[in-house]
């Protein structure tokens, strides 16, 4: 097993250092059974997760409901504890144990929720909101201080005039502005990474881009290091430089968004391409609408799930060895990695492998 | 298969009476369904476009009122034909009571709106069928599936024994690919995926000539999504229902069906093929939403959605209703209100209700291109700020 090594690769890619790190993380949640002889069961949510966020670099997290990909966000955001494995932040583990370190913690590392309907408090106005993390982190001293970062926080959220929004309850404004008011609460602390958890999702379809072109532009103000949860791997290209694509708790495929929709590896990620509503053929001449799927099914039961390669059930390209074992990582060269037998077995070289490592 | 008027809605309005203002949800809402067509109503949250389909299927309960208008019903004759020609399953269900149900239903069109309750009881479920959103919520869930689809059989096929019944049940369940030893099986024993198959199969049980579906995917992840879409195109085929299939997701109904219509506070603002919409959306509003969608392929750009919210129905814009989010808005649209019309007079099927297009008001009407540079700049604007 040289996965660290593995690791390494991909982590060199960029000039920067990554500023937080997921290092084979794993988590499982216990199912409490009413048998007290039974077997203890638990699900496997996250396997072997390993993921690095570089500042003002967006990736995306992509993958269908129960892929895990909410325990990840949920475990670097420290709200999980994870049952094996280490989160880096800026090279050094980071402590998730105790409130104090977990204090400072959040003060580089913020999550924003995926419904702004219920992630804001219905009897506090939007100052309240804002003004709590600014307290909490010390970042302001007295009352004009505080109005003042507060506007500063709207104006670079769009919600403009500020000194309107400030006296607003949640329930006068709409989900696009609430979404809004909660990036701003995710910026009041200063962080440096912002985990977004299908930030958009509960959006009206014709404001979602706006939410997005928003976080796109603080990305590159204020230098963010972004982690975009979301099911929309079309939004994941549009959004992300990186995307990494999740099957049932583990991770299948990585590397620069483009290469990975345009040039899918791993027959998982075919699947989902093939699969995600796509227009651009109505330009083409032929009417065909429905393609036909390469693989059926859904995601399998992740409390007994199966031995390997969790999508061996559904691929078509299945070998023996795929109910095995889980396959390494394999580099396939311009930081693109995919885990799968078809293209090697991580360190096992493969002529598919030998690209240039950059 | 013979094009002929299914359904005619003609100048539709819904609104719900609240203490605090009346909620104008359909206004002046006009469409027809042709046999076997796939028709896609997009829009917003708040569009009206699931109040619309309550409407047809006389689902609404107060505070909403149908407050004018005419639902036509055109049985036709078609159905004898469909039964000669098409399926077995069809067949085996309506035997039994065939001259039964023959005899009422009548060769007219009739106007759902007039129906007494006795008489909709008679049309729901035989000829109009609704696939709910949220399958987990429309199914009971103390009851096997089995048992749901029998149920129907039983309260609008007397004359069904318990097993012709029960095969009846095991036919529905392969038509949308489920095994049938899942007939005994309780809802919450199936996926999400199982479950909306499930409720199509319930929705299909009597062979209805018009398939309601209010965004009957959105719960559901696109692999299975994809497999539930396929499955409603080839049950069209084999079948020959029509559908109305709601949806706020555009990108979607550009594949599945054969003509669009877009809503916007309470009307139609665009009809047409889904392939004139895709290369050539007329309505500002209609582009914008096209446009929300980032695409897999081609180079990445900046894309920008439309500026600002939905309106408040309770007190929508004078004039057109998109006017304050539209980025090629002029005077008149601020105080008229436009009509949906095909476009300059050519006989063309694309409908669209915006003064653009419009000689008396405006003499150059924009292009596409046009249309994109103006949501271009809107981002360039966005990216300043």
């Amino acid at each position: 097993m040289n996965k660290l090594a593995q690791l390494e690769g991909a982590n060199t890619r960029h000039d920067a250092g990554p500023i937080l790190e997921a290092v084979h993380l794993r988590k499982m949640f216990p199912v409490r059974s009413l048998n007290p002889l039974g077997t203890k069961q638990a699900v496997h949510a996250v396997e072997d997760t390993s993921l690095a966020l570089h500042p003002g670099r967006a990736t995306a997290l992509v993958g269908e409901s129960g892929s895990g990909k909410t325990t990840v966000a949920r475990l670097l955001a420290g709200l999980y504890t994870p049952t094996s494995g280490t989160i880096l932040f800026r090279g050094e583990p980071a402590k998730l144990t105790d409130g104090s370190h977990l204090h400072t913690y959040r003060r580089h590392v913020q999550l924003i929720l995926q419904d702004p309907f219920s992630s804001l408090n219905p009897v506090h106005n939007v100052h309240y909101h804002l003004a709590r993390p600014l307290h909490i982190y010390g970042h302001v001293r007295n009352k004009a201080q505080e109005t003042e970062q507060i506007l500063s926080l709207l104006n670079r959220v769009n919600l403009s005039p500020a000194e309107q929004f400030i006296q607003k309850f949640p329930h006068q404004l709409s989900g696009g502005q609430r979404q809004r008011v909660s990036i701003a609460r995710a910026l009041a602390v200063q962080p440096e990474v912002l985990l977004a958890d299908e930030p958009v999702s509960m959006l009206d379809v014709s404001i979602r881009l706006d939410i997005l072109n928003l976080l796109l532009r603080l990305k590159d103000e204020e230098h963010l290091a972004l982690l975009f949860i979301t099911h929309d791997i079309a939004s994941a290209r549009y959004f992300a430089e990186d995307t990494l694509v999740m099957y049932a708790g583990q991770m299948v495929e990585g590397g620069p968004s483009d290469e990975v929709i345009q040039r899918p590896m791993h027959p998982y990620t075919q699947l989902l391409i093939s699969a995600a509503p796509d227009p651009g053929h109505l330009s083409a001449d032929n009417n065909a609408s429905a393609t036909d799927l390469p693989a059926r099914g859904e995601i399998p039961s992740l409390i007994r799930p199966p031995s390997g390669c969790r999508f061996h059930q559904r691929c078509p390209h299945a070998m023996p060895v795929c109910s095995q074992r889980f396959p390494g990582r394999t580099e396939l060269g311009g930081g693109r990695w995919t885990n799968c037998f078809l293209y090697g077995d991580g360190g096992i070289s493969s002529n598919l492998s030998s690209g240039v490592p950059n | 298969m013979v094009t002929s008027t299914l359904l005619e809605v003609k100048d539709l309005n819904v609104d719900y009476l609240a203490s605090n203002g009346t909620v104008h949800a359909v206004i002046d809402v006009s469409f027809s369904l042709q046999r076997g067509e796939i028709l896609g109503l997009a829009g917003e949250s708040g569009s009206g476009k699931s109040t619309l389909a309550y409407a047809i299927t006389r689902l609404l309960r107060p505070p909403a009122m149908i407050t004018g208008g005419e639902i036509l019903y055109n049985p036709g004759t078609s159905r004898d034909e469909k039964e000669t020609s098409n399926v077995t399953l069809t067949r085996l269900s309506k035997r039994g009571n065939q001259e039964h149900k023959k005899n009422e239903v009548e060769e007219q069109s009739m106007d759902l709106l007039q129906l007494s309750q006795a008489q909709l009881r008679d049309i729901r479920w035989d000829e109009l069928a609704i696939v709910f959103q949220s399958a987990m919520n429309a199914l009971n869930p103390v009851m096997t599936v089995g048992a749901q689809i029998m149920d129907v059989l039983r309260t609008h096929r007397p004359h069904m024994g318990p097993d012709s019944r029960k095969q009846r049940a095991i036919e529905l369940l392969q038509l949308v690919g489920i095994a049938p030893d899942r007939l005994r099986s309780y809802p919450h024993e199936l996926s999400g995926g199982m479950r909306q198959r499930a409720i199509i199969a319930i929705a299909l049980a009597l062979s209805p000539e018009i398939l309601i579906m209010d965004e009957p995917t959105t719960a559901l992840d696109v692999v299975v999504q994809r497999e539930i879409l396929t499955e409603i195109m080839r049950l069209r085929e084999k079948l020959g229902f029509s559908v109305i299939f709601i949806t706020h997701d555009l990108s979607l109904l550009l594949e599945l069906a054969d003509n669009i219509a877009i809503m916007y506070a309470g009307r139609i603002v665009e009809k047409a093929s889904r392939r004139d919409l895709y290369l050539h959306p007329y309505h500002p509003y209609s582009y914008g939403l096209l446009n929300s969608f980032p695409s897999m392929h081609g180079p990445r750009r900046k894309m920008s959605g439309i500026p600002g919210s939905p309106p408040d129905l309770r007190a929508a814009p004078p004039g057109c209703a998109f006017h304050p989010r539209c980025p090629l808005a002029f005077d008149t649209c601020r105080t008229v209100l436009p009509a949906l019309r095909s476009l300059r007079g050519e006989d063309s099927e694309q409908l669209v209700a915006c003064h653009l297009y419009d000689p008396r008001f405006n003499a150059e009407p924009p292009s596409t291109s046009d249309l994109a540079r103006k949501y271009e700049a809107l981002v360039e604007g966005s990216s300043v700020q």
